[in-house]
């Protein structure tokens, strides 16, 4: 257990939210003429168009330093984070009361799983607030990015169900606001859908929730609670129908956020209207949302359900590996294309998580980053293709890489990441992916590596429909390279792509341990899912063994008794528990939200 | 041995370079830093050699982790070096071909708007080639395999402003992409079957044949799509689209044989499976021929090139699937040799003829190029396997073997040899001999606007020193090189070398009887005269010969267009009617459906609201009543 | 001698009664507006009728609740009504009816 003495996950969480509130009130003068005002609430006639391109303004300067503020304050997380004992349970645990009488707590922590999704997070959010070209209203912009990062980040740290659920709906205010305001031609309806549809799965996740709170509670002391641990440690315990369903509630809400065929229909209409910025962020972050939730509540907590349920999400994943494959190649605009791509790769995400190898679902961690950075450099590009020329028809476009050379370069590495070329990021977790599929279902794995050939046949055709090939329309002779402010903000997400792809060894070495812990958990519960003895070689450590060997939830398990001075010196928690303490909220018995 | 890391480090440090700084350096600063970069790598293979050369004949291995690549739990995969006999062997006449092609590149590169992007894409070739035949574990030689398809993407579109070459170049990966499918299988077989994918924990195992002929024909489906064998040849006669260079480095010595290179290696795994030998073989004899037939009828200089590469490399298959791993690996190295020599002397000529490739529009250039002709001369003969050049010597160890596998086989391999040898008969004539037949064409290119051809009178002129030298280099190994394995006199140095990689339990030693072995020698000889004479005969005069060059052959069998249009035009369809009927109708239609319904439940809805106050009055006053008697027949009963 | 409850409460039934009858008859907005408040005060009557009989002074609470929220409607709606009567010469209940659906 690692702790600090400073509340670092709180101030990762409510540093953007005060930006946001910050950028609220700072004053506008532009404010009752915004695009967002005019666009979003007009019916019947057109939307017009975004407003001219916007200075970085007061509201940019916030947003600047509140996002490299925030970048900074999570690499000093994955710095701190503790790699020596390899610590497979939650870190930084932060534990207050919110609601009590509803068992609600405000709680949040950290672990191998989720501290990457953060850092990419970070990350990808200054690259999208500042590398597309801003147009309209920046003070909302800006508001409504932070907003959604906050959100991101609650997500992804939350300990408690309630936490979760409030974070995971409110990113979909921004994301409604940012594809509204400053989307393309059809975004009303692109919103619109967007909104809706993960609305509706929503409704899955909420009574999932409700149910396994009210489910639990009687083998909780009569205690209602929404605690991740505890919930997570009862629900082994509630009938297998119960744990079913409530996995399928789960499963469906997530499916619909992922997206899974066949609930991705929103998809490609929310991806190609967004903003380049907003398209950004959606596929790079809000897409993780649901993978992530579909490991961290899912699998963690009703590993029952979904150890019966893996047949059908592996086949969900398979089919849509082959489906999207076959949609995208016929797509014959650039954003679109890129939209269905990434069905695609989350379904790869999905398949991996459900081998439950230990390959697999480390893999499915990896691709969840690796998407991040892939997918959100190629929107980048996308968009600079977008701004100097207009369009992203193939038809209008063709032969840019004789005025655009660098462009065309920095493109061929991301789409060579995309296609899962060895050296880049892509590879190592597609393969992981596949191998740790194939040892446990094989012929799921031996369908899903079509993929290999089909992401090369629609990425390619595409590059060579955009770059390669003679200049036949005028319009495509003369476009401005790549600017150096552009290539510096696209810097880091390349250096990201090459170094997951070279020496993905420190990412590997944070995610593994957790990845195993979790799939002890799968073993534990359900026997009969067919976990592989895999995990038993290199890294196996004695707390995960202790873990293993013990009863769910026993307290005396020592977690990562190696981890170090600092934090873990007195207390000692046992890992499922993750009994924390922050100053000031010091709370001892396992799972004791009261 | 810290020359080992060399051998990859020196390539990457300059790819790097050029990559990141190529466009400051230049013409021709980026050629040359490029050439010693190939070079040192060269130097540092030699210097290995020569320190495996002294040590005892089992202990000729050394391994270098570099560092660890991949570890999740028991999946630990390292980058890590192995320099064993094969590995150097192949890393010898890789860099020391790649060396020789870069030089050349300097002079027929020059010029070109993107000279330092060539260079870069070179730099990295040779380095992903290393490390494909230097990895000491599967996954990291996938890394490589994977990083020579790259290269060959942006060598083969490396004049992406042409169609056919963009194009090319998406088949070209798209096609190996199939093969490395089967790779890919094969890698997940293998860890999940040894829990490794290390060569020396994998291939020291005894392995059921089921299995082994399952992981083999995966292997072997990766080296079909790298080495242009059937059914994925089709990409390697369009891949000549690039600068000649690539395709002599590439497309002819040193990626294609990638695949000889794998299956050699996993000659431990395919020894236990007959039927994976024997489909190796037998694909090895079809392409092979198959390859051939096409080669008699093209015009391109480059295509004619191109199909015999992939016949050769049927060739090397043939041996391999016989068991005679060491005759497979000599005819790729002297083929490297010659098919070298003979690609970049037919650069030699097309840059002579300013970018003319067509045969039919060459002729009597023997008076134009003093060097140029005799290198071609030489790698000619190599190919057509006249002793006592390279060619001979190495396609005899095979057709030796393929006598023994089964005689059919050698007698594809044969009449493979005298196609062989008419092709490149007729390339020859119709190249080097009979009238000048460049200069016509060159005034009607020179009317349709290409006025700088042969101006005022011009001839074709030689090329630079950078091209010639060499060309002289590989025209003297083609002469010479097949000393490194000869049959006879000691001289087998090849089969000496790698024979700690082939004991007899992964290949066992067959012997053929020495008179059938002269026969066989006497045989092919006799074959690949016959196609010589056949070739000048039909040749010396006449430039078309429409009876001799059938439509069906001109177009290769029809083979890529029945494919288009039986695979892909189908997919294609499949995939149109996925996207937008079943995706955008009926995916998106049910969901716009729900939506659609609750739109109209509420359009049929809104009729009741019609804004007027009494009608919501009388509606309450009315629900009042309701509730009221309700709640009165409640109380009555 | 007091008077008997039953006669407030018929009292109040007729008025309410008389309330929205001409809330539902009338067309001229203020006459509705005056029936409604004739409405609530039926109601209150009940309220204070049942208070007194009961000896419950929540009754008489509840009529304080009833006036404070009657104020507070006259006080909208009759701004509502002043500005329809700006915008429009005469102003009956049917012409407005934009919240047609």
């Amino acid at each position: 257990m690692k702790t600090t003495g400073l509340p670092i996950l709180n101030i990762i969480v409510f540093l953007p939210l005060a930006g946001a509130i910050i950028c609220l009130l700072l004053p506008s003068a532009s404010w009752s003429s915004t695009s967002l005002r005019r666009s979003s609430w007009s019916t019947g006639r057109p939307a017009p168009a975004p407003g001219p391109v916007s200075t970085l303004g007061p509201a940019g300067i916030v947003g600047l330093v509140v996002a490299l503020l925030e970048l900074a304050f999570v690499i000093f997380l994955v710095i701190d984070y503790p790699t020596s004992g390899h610590a497979a349970g939650f870190q930084f645990v932060s534990r207050h009361s919110w609601i009590g009488a509803f068992g609600i707590d405000w709680s949040l922590g950290v672990d191998g799983i989720s501290l990457f999704l953060v850092a990419m997070t970070a990350l990808l959010f200054p690259i999208a607030m500042f590398g597309p070209t801003l147009r309209g209203n920046s003070r909302a912009f800006m508001g409504w990015m932070l907003l959604l990062e906050a959100a991101c980040m609650g997500t992804f740290l939350s300990l408690d169900l309630f936490v979760f659920f409030v974070m995971f709906e409110i990113t979909l205010v921004p994301g409604y606001f940012l594809v509204a305001g400053w989307g393309g031609a059809r975004r009303n309806y692109a919103a619109m859908k967007f909104f809706i549809y993960t609305f509706a799965g929503s409704a899955f996740l909420f009574v999932a929730i409700i149910a396994l709170v009210v489910l639990a509670a009687p083998r909780n002391g009569g205690h209602q609670t929404f605690d991740l641990i505890t919930l997570a440690r009862i629900a082994g315990s509630l009938p297998h129908a119960d744990q079913v369903l409530i996995f399928c509630g789960f499963a469906v809400a997530f499916a619909v956020k992922i997206p899974l065929v066949p609930f991705h229909s929103w998809l490609p209409d929310t991806y190609t209207e967004a903003p380049t910025a907003g398209s950004m962020i959606l596929a790079g972050i809000l897409f993780k949302l649901g993978a992530y939730g579909l490991l961290r509540l899912g699998i963690y907590v009703v590993p029952v359900g979904a150890a019966d349920m893996a047949p059908v999400l592996l086949t969900l994943a398979a089919v849509g590996i082959v489906y999207g494959s076959l949609i995208t190649i016929m797509q014959k605009d650039l954003k679109r294309l890129v939209a269905y791509a990434s069905i695609v790769d989350v379904a790869f995400i999905v398949l991996g998580f459900f081998a439950f190898s230990s390959q697999g679902v480390t893999g499915g961690v990896l691709e969840m980053v690796n998407h991040g950075l892939t997918t959100g450099a190629i929107f980048f590009l996308v968009g600079i293709v977008w701004e100097r020329r207009g369009t992203l028809r193939f038809s209008d476009l063709g032969g840019l890489q004789k005025s655009m050379p660098i462009m065309a370069a920095v493109f061929l590495a991301v789409v060579m990441s995309a296609i899962g070329l060895p050296g880049l990021n892509g590879f190592v977790g597609e393969f992981l992916v596949l191998v740790g599929t194939f040892a446990t279902h094989r012929w799921w794995a031996v369908v899903a590596t079509v993929a290999v050939i089909t992401a090369a046949v629609y990425m390619l055709w595409a590059y060579q429909r955009v770059f390669h090939g003679p200049v036949l329309n005028p319009a495509n002779d003369a476009v401005a390279d790549i600017s150096w402010r552009e290539l510096a903000v696209v810097a880091p997400l390349l250096v990201g792509i090459v170094f997951l792809g070279v020496y993905p060894r420190p990412f590997l070495e944070r995610v593994t341990p957790s990845v195993n812990y979790l799939l002890d958990r799968v073993e534990q519960a359900a026997p009969n899912a067919h976990v592989p003895k895999t995990h038993n070689v290199t890294y196996s450590l004695p707390a995960n063994q202790d873990v293993r060997g013990g009863p769910p939830g026993a307290a005396g398990a020592a977690s990562a008794s190696g981890s170090g001075g600092a934090g873990s010196g007195g207390s000692s928690g046992s890992v499922p528990s993750a009994a924390g303490s922050t100053p000031g909220s010091a709370t001892a018995s396992a799972g004791g939200s009261k | 041995m810290n020359a080992a890391y060399l051998i990859p480090a020196l390539p990457l440090i300059g790819a790097i370079v050029l990559l990141f700084g190529g466009r400051r350096l230049r013409e021709p600063l980026s050629g040359w830093l490029a050439t010693i970069m190939a070079v040192g790598s060269f130097v540092a293979t030699v210097i290995v050699w020569v320190s495996l050369l002294g040590k005892q004949a089992s202990a000729r291995s050394i391994d270098k982790n570099i560092f660890t690549w991949v570890p999740v739990n028991s999946l630990h995969v390292n980058a890590g070096l192995q320099l064993d006999p094969l590995s150097i062997l192949w890393c010898l006449f890789v860099t020391g071909v790649g060396s020789l092609i870069t030089l050349y590149s300097i002079g027929y590169m020059h010029g070109d708007p993107s000279f330092s992007r060539f260079f870069f894409l070179l730099n990295a070739f040779v380095f992903s080639m290393i490390v494909l035949v230097l990895a000491d574990n599967y996954l990291f030689s996938f890394f490589g395999w994977e990083g020579v398809g790259f290269c060959s993407y942006g060598l083969i579109g490396f004049w992406f402003d042409r169609d056919t070459a963009a194009v090319a170049a998406k088949k070209a990966f798209v096609t190996n992409r199939v093969g490395d499918y089967g790779f890919m299988i094969a890698l997940f077989l293998l860890f999940q079957h040894f829990g490794s994918f290390n060569y020396r924990d994998v291939l020291h195992s005894h392995l059921s044949g089921s299995f082994a002929t399952g992981l083999a024909l995966m292997l072997f489906l990766g080296a079909v799509g790298k080495s242009a064998q059937i059914p994925l040849y089709m990409w390697l006669p369009d891949a000549m689209e690039g600068p000649t260079p690539v395709s002599a480095l590439i497309h002819a010595a040193t990626m294609v044989t990638a695949g000889v290179y794998l299956v050699a290696r996993s000659a431990p795994i395919i020894h236990f499976s007959s039927a994976a030998q024997w489909t190796i073989s037998i694909i090895g004899a079809a392409t092979a021929l198959l390859a051939a037939t096409i080669a008699c009828n093209q015009n391109d200089i480059k295509r004619v090139l191109a199909y015999s590469t992939v016949s050769q490399l049927g060739y090397m298959f043939l041996g391999e699937g016989s068991g005679d791993y060491g005759a497979g690996i000599y005819h790729t190295v002297m083929h490297a040799f010659f098919k070298a020599l003979l690609f970049l002397s037919a650069g030699a000529v097309i840059h002579a003829l300013h970018d003319e490739q067509n045969m039919k529009r060459m002729g009597n250039l023997r008076r134009y190029l003093p060097i140029t002709f005799p290198a071609f001369m030489i790698g000619f003969l190599a190919l057509a396997a006249i002793p006592p050049f390279d060619g001979f010597w190495s396609k005899d160890a095979i057709l030796a073997a393929a006598w023994h596998k089964s005689p059919a086989l050698w007698a594809v391999g044969v009449l493979t040899a005298f196609l062989t040898a008419y092709y490149m008969t007729r390339q020859v004539v119709l190249v080097f001999f009979g009238q000048s037949r460049w200069f016509d064409h060159a005034k009607e290119r020179g009317a349709a606007g290409d006025h700088h051809v042969y101006e005022a009178g011009g001839v074709p002129h030689e090329a630079p020193a950078t091209m010639t030298v060499p060309l002289v280099i590989l025209a003297a190994a083609s002469v010479l090189g097949w000393l490194l394995d000869a049959p006879f006199g000691g001289l087998d140095f090849i089969n000496k070398w790698l024979a700690p990689l082939f004991p007899p339990t992964v290949a066992p030693a067959f012997s053929v009887a020495t008179g059938t072995k002269w026969l066989i020698g006497l045989v092919s000889v006799a074959f690949a005269l016959a196609g010589l004479a056949s070739g000048v005969a039909a040749w010396r005069r006449a430039v078309d010969r429409p009876r001799l060059e059938p439509a069906v052959l001109e177009h290769a069998w029809y083979i890529d267009e029945g494919v288009s249009r039986t695979v892909a035009g189908p997919l294609t369809r499949m995939a149109n009617t996925f996207s937008f009927v079943i995706d955008g109708r009926l995916v998106d239609g049910l969901v716009r459906a729900v939506s659609g319904s609750f739109a109209a439940s509420g359009r049929q809805l809104r009729r009741v609201q019609t804004g007027y106050v009494r009608n919501y009055a009388l509606g309450i006053s009315a629900g009042a009543v309701i509730i009221l008697f309700y709640v009165s027949l409640r109380a009555g009963s | 001698m007091s008077v008997p409850s039953a006669w407030y409460l018929v009292l109040a039934a007729v008025l309410f009664g008389l309330g929205a009858t001409g809330l539902l008859i009338r067309r001229n907005v203020l006459v509705m507006f005056m029936c409604i408040e004739l409405m609530l005060n039926a109601v209150n009557l009940t309220f204070v009728t049942f208070s007194r009989d009961l000896n419950d002074i929540g009754g008489q609470v509840n009529v304080f609740f009833v006036l404070v929220v009657a104020a507070a409607e006259v006080v909208v709606g009759l701004a509502i009504i002043v500005a329809m009567f700006r915008r429009r010469a005469a102003a009956t209940a049917d012409d407005i009816h934009i919240l047609k659906g």
